[in-house]
């Protein structure tokens, strides 16, 4: 019985030495593909240029809406702690916008290296490839120098070699106009290498790359020019950050020279959006929501609708009542932003409000106190009495009584007894109401960027609408901007214009009439909640005096709308009351009152070390030959 | 005799582990230095937690500053090992003049610390307010002071605009420290002595019959403003 187990032990050992052998061991890995074989197809190397793609940052973005909700241009609806403190706190961080994402570099300068070599790619393909790889790189390096100033230019991967010490792969920052002629210079090189084609969004085209240069050459001049007269002491003496006036001109003719580039065609058929010229407000929404043949974006960060790929910007900010869920009406734009959009006439003025000897004015329609203004107002903002999904919002603050006392309600549509005895609802579904978050608490919803389709607004849906990073509109401001500055107002007006027209402003501008004052008013409407307002304020070196820290009074809010150094440093309200007064000519009319709400205890003050975001200790500590941002000790 | 052996040692034990590392640590720092912002002997008052200073010390330990802000009152304090420091605040930093060496760079002040010491550091303003007095009646608050410039030479500065906040704390001035302000620009103030503002007094929660006031004035182009002392007032 032994033997037997003895043999039987054996014989399984025997088995179990069998077949050693290279092929049995070596596997390929099944869950991960090889350099080579990545770059081995086409549609592969096209899946990592996807992702990179995907690692875009922008300042503002559809993704979060929080980004959109700062500067006072509007009010946040929520009652989280870190969304309460935009409208506490007194002072933006030192790190606040910051990005040193030098991980996305590499793989950028990574793709682009194996790319180069890759033997199975058509020579087409590669250099389309290989002059998106480098429309990304610019593109961050762009984002990186707005943010940050100067920081080091890496074109290539760095290895470390295991000698003990890294001080080779240290770099210190890039003077700040090395990196804006950098971007410039690629836009350049890659331009004539991708394709002219006005449908392609999402890919980067030649459009895109003379967007990017415009808008690169722009920012780059407004520091020259102002940020040595404004701002002197926003340097530092190796110039990583501030650029030296002198170089301002150069700029403004590099930028004029590519926006005309995009303007003339000769980057595709781009033109403003204007299919709906019967609706000039709805014309002006539709530029962010037509995905059919938009004439006028240029660049986009698309979504999917069906893919992991959405987003869910109109769940958070659609119209509260009667929405898809239970939720919506975060970013309610504020007055400040509201009363800056101007008269058909071309002249600013605030929301008629009270007449000439202060009695208030009396509305039939909630909508009429904001009849007769620029089209964007509208596609840009919900106002009380428009609608969004063909349903009315429901926006009011409650009675006036006759003995000028005010019921309201403290739920989305109380009901509360009147003075007749009658229960009736007080106060608006949508609200207004102090402090309960997903209301209208300035009066108003964002309407720029929310999607009509149907389940949008419903979690299981999300929506598939577009984040724009360059359009057309912008590139014509650009223009416009450029011009002015190197003297050409009668060119400038006439780009101005043409983006005027469009909003219903069809009286146009004379060369005259256009002033920087013009120009930054020009920027805020058109493009705003699109992540223009904080960059532009900073090139300008207005920053710090439109959010200087000090509180906004009711009088300065009125007064001098239009002017580019109003400020701004918190975020009023305008509430609508409906009138109570039984058999009397007003009963039921409206009536609106300027406000601001008692949560709004911070006032916004941008430091000049604010300019500049804070790098942080580890990225200096790590890399001594950083040096430090000035102002922020 | 057993059980009496181990709970000796696990006494001894426990002993050993109250007394241990004395030798590791150092003594804290015990030399207060401190001091205020003075201009021909007068206090400089500036905006709380704006003002930086720093000290940088000689031969030890890390690269980098020890950091610090002045008082709202232009105070300064900090508590030192013995050794040599220098004190300085950093560029564009102050709504007043520090001492710059000949290539530009901010100057600094050579501070050996041996035991505690005081020093006022005397630095030029751009301006000076004089003479703050401040009133209340009628539920408002009025301020009446005058200015006086200090730097006119190439580095002068020009108003911006003064401010006149009130709060219910000892602590005035923009931001968090004021419950009600006025304001006059530039072009309102119209001469350098006898300029007047008036502010009303918000409703106080809980209610107090004081509260706090002082008039700050804002420089163009210069970040920090600088201050009237702050004034108790009761009404």
């Amino acid at each position: 019985m032994k033997k037997i187990l003895q043999l039987t032990m054996l014989l399984v050992l025997a088995g179990a030495a069998g077949c050693n052998d290279d092929k049995f061991l070596n596997k390929e890995p099944l869950s991960d593909l090889t350099t080579d074989e990545v770059f081995s197809s086409s549609p592969q190397v096209f899946s990592i240029l996807a992702n990179l793609y995907n690692r875009q940052v922008d300042i503002a973005t559809v993704k979060s809406w929080m980004t959109m909700a700062d500067f006072s241009e509007s009010f946040v609806s929520d009652n989280g702690a870190d969304q309460v403190a935009i409208l506490r706190r007194t002072s933006w961080n030192y790190d606040s916008w910051n990005s040193w994402d030098y991980a996305y570099i590499r793989d950028i300068n990574l793709f682009m290296e194996r790319a180069e070599k890759a033997t199975v790619l058509s020579e087409a393909d590669k250099t389309r490839f290989l002059a998106e790889a480098r429309f990304l790189r610019a593109n961050y390096y762009f984002e990186l120098v707005k943010r940050m100033g100067g920081v080091p230019l890496i074109l290539k991967t760095l290895v470390y070699d295991y000698s003990g010490s890294a001080e080779y792969l240290q770099f210190p920052r890039a003077k700040e106009h090395e990196v804006y002629d950098f971007v410039i210079s690629e836009a350049e090189a890659i331009k004539s290498l991708l394709p002219t084609d006005a449908n392609q969004k999402g890919r980067a085209t030649k459009a895109a790359a003379l967007a990017m240069e415009a808008r690169a050459a722009l920012y780059a001049a407004s520091i020259a020019k102002y940020g040595s007269s404004n701002t002197p002491q926003v340097t530092l003496p190796g110039n990583e950050v501030g650029i030296p006036a002198s170089m301002a001109a150069g700029y403004y003719a590099k930028a004029l020279t590519a926006a005309k580039e995009i303007i003339s065609g000769s980057a595709g058929a781009y033109s403003l959006y204007n299919k709906k010229p019967n609706d000039l407000q709805e014309n002006f929404a539709s530029i962010f929501y037509d995905k059919g043949n938009n004439p006028e974006s240029i660049w986009v960060e698309d979504f999917q609708l069906k893919t992991v790929k959405v987003h869910n910007f109109t769940i958070a900010n659609q119209p509260r009542f009667g929405a898809e869920e239970e939720e919506g009406g975060r970013i309610n734009p504020s007055l400040n932003l509201v009363q800056a959009f101007e008269k058909i006439d071309n002249t600013f003025a605030p929301i008629p409000v009270k007449d000439a000897s202060g009695n208030p004015i009396y509305y039939d329609k909630q909508i009429d106190a904001f009849a007769g203004r620029d089209a964007r107002l509208g596609g840009t903002v919900i106002l009380p009495g428009s609608s969004f999904k063909l349903r009315p919002v429901d926006i009011w603050a409650g009675y006036q009584l006759p003995n000028g006392n005010i019921l309201s309600g403290d739920d989305r549509g109380s009901q509360r007894p009147l003075p007749d005895g009658t229960t009736a609802q007080v106060v608006g579904f949508d609200g207004p109401i102090v402090g309960k978050e997903h209301t209208a608490q300035t009066g108003f919803y964002i309407r720029k960027y929310l999607d009509p389709a149907i389940g949008s607004g419903s979690r299981g849906t999300q929506s598939e609408l577009p984040y724009i990073r360059y359009r057309y509109a912008e590139v014509l401001l650009n223009a416009a901007e450029a011009a002015f500055e190197t003297g050409n107002v009668a060119e400038a007006a006439g780009y101005m214009n043409q983006v005027r027209a469009r909003a219903g402003l069809v009286t146009p501008l004379k060369a005259a009439d256009i002033t920087f004052d013009r120009i930054v008013h020009e920027r805020r409407v058109e493009l705003a909640f699109e992540g223009h307002l904080l960059n532009d304020m900073k090139r300008w070196r207005l920053a710090h005096v439109v959010w200087d820290g000090e509180r906004l009074t009711e009088a300065e809010l009125l007064a001098n709308i239009g002017k580019a150094n109003k400020k701004s440093t918190q975020p009023y309200s305008l509430l609508p009351y409906k009138i109570y007064n039984p058999g009397q000519p007003n009963h039921n009319k409206w009536i609106y009152k300027v406000a601001i709400s008692n949560l709004v205890t911070g006032s916004n003050r941008f430091r000049l070390g604010n300019y500049y975001s804070f790098i942080n200790d580890d990225i200096r500590s790590r890399n001594p030959k950083i040096v430090r941002q000035p102002n922020q000790d | 005799m057993k059980m009496k052996i181990s709970y000796i040692m696990m006494a001894v034990l426990l002993t050993a582990s109250f007394i241990s590392c004395k030798k590791d640590n150092y003594a804290p720092p015990q030399s207060m230095f401190s001091g205020r912002l003075v201009y021909k002997g007068e206090p400089i008052n500036v905006e709380v937690n704006q003002v930086p200073f720093q000290f940088f010390q000689f031969g030890f330990g890390k690269v980098g500053a020890i950091n610090s802000t002045f008082d709202q009152d232009g105070k300064f304090s900090a508590l030192l090992f013995d050794g040599d420091y220098k004190l300085t605040v950093p560029a564009n930093q102050g709504p007043f003049l520090w001492k710059r060496t000949a290539n530009g760079s901010q100057d600094s002040i050579a501070v050996k610390m041996a035991g505690s010491q005081s020093l006022d550091v005397e630095i030029t303003p751009y301006y000076m307010i004089r003479n703050a007095v401040f009133t209340a009646a009628d539920n408002k608050v009025t301020g009446t002071f005058n200015l006086e410039k200090v730097v006119t030479d190439v580095n002068a500065k020009n108003i911006e605009r003064a401010n006149l906040y009130i709060n219910k704390t000892q602590f005035v001035s923009a931001g968090d420290y004021n419950i009600a302000s006025a304001q006059l620009t530039a072009a309102q103030i119209t001469s350098m002595t006898g300029i007047t503002m008036t502010v009303g007094i918000p409703a106080i929660s809980p209610t107090q019959n004081y509260i706090f006031a002082r008039v700050g004035l804002k420089l163009a182009g210069v970040e920090d403003m600088i201050f009237s002392p702050v004034q108790r007032i009761n009404f």
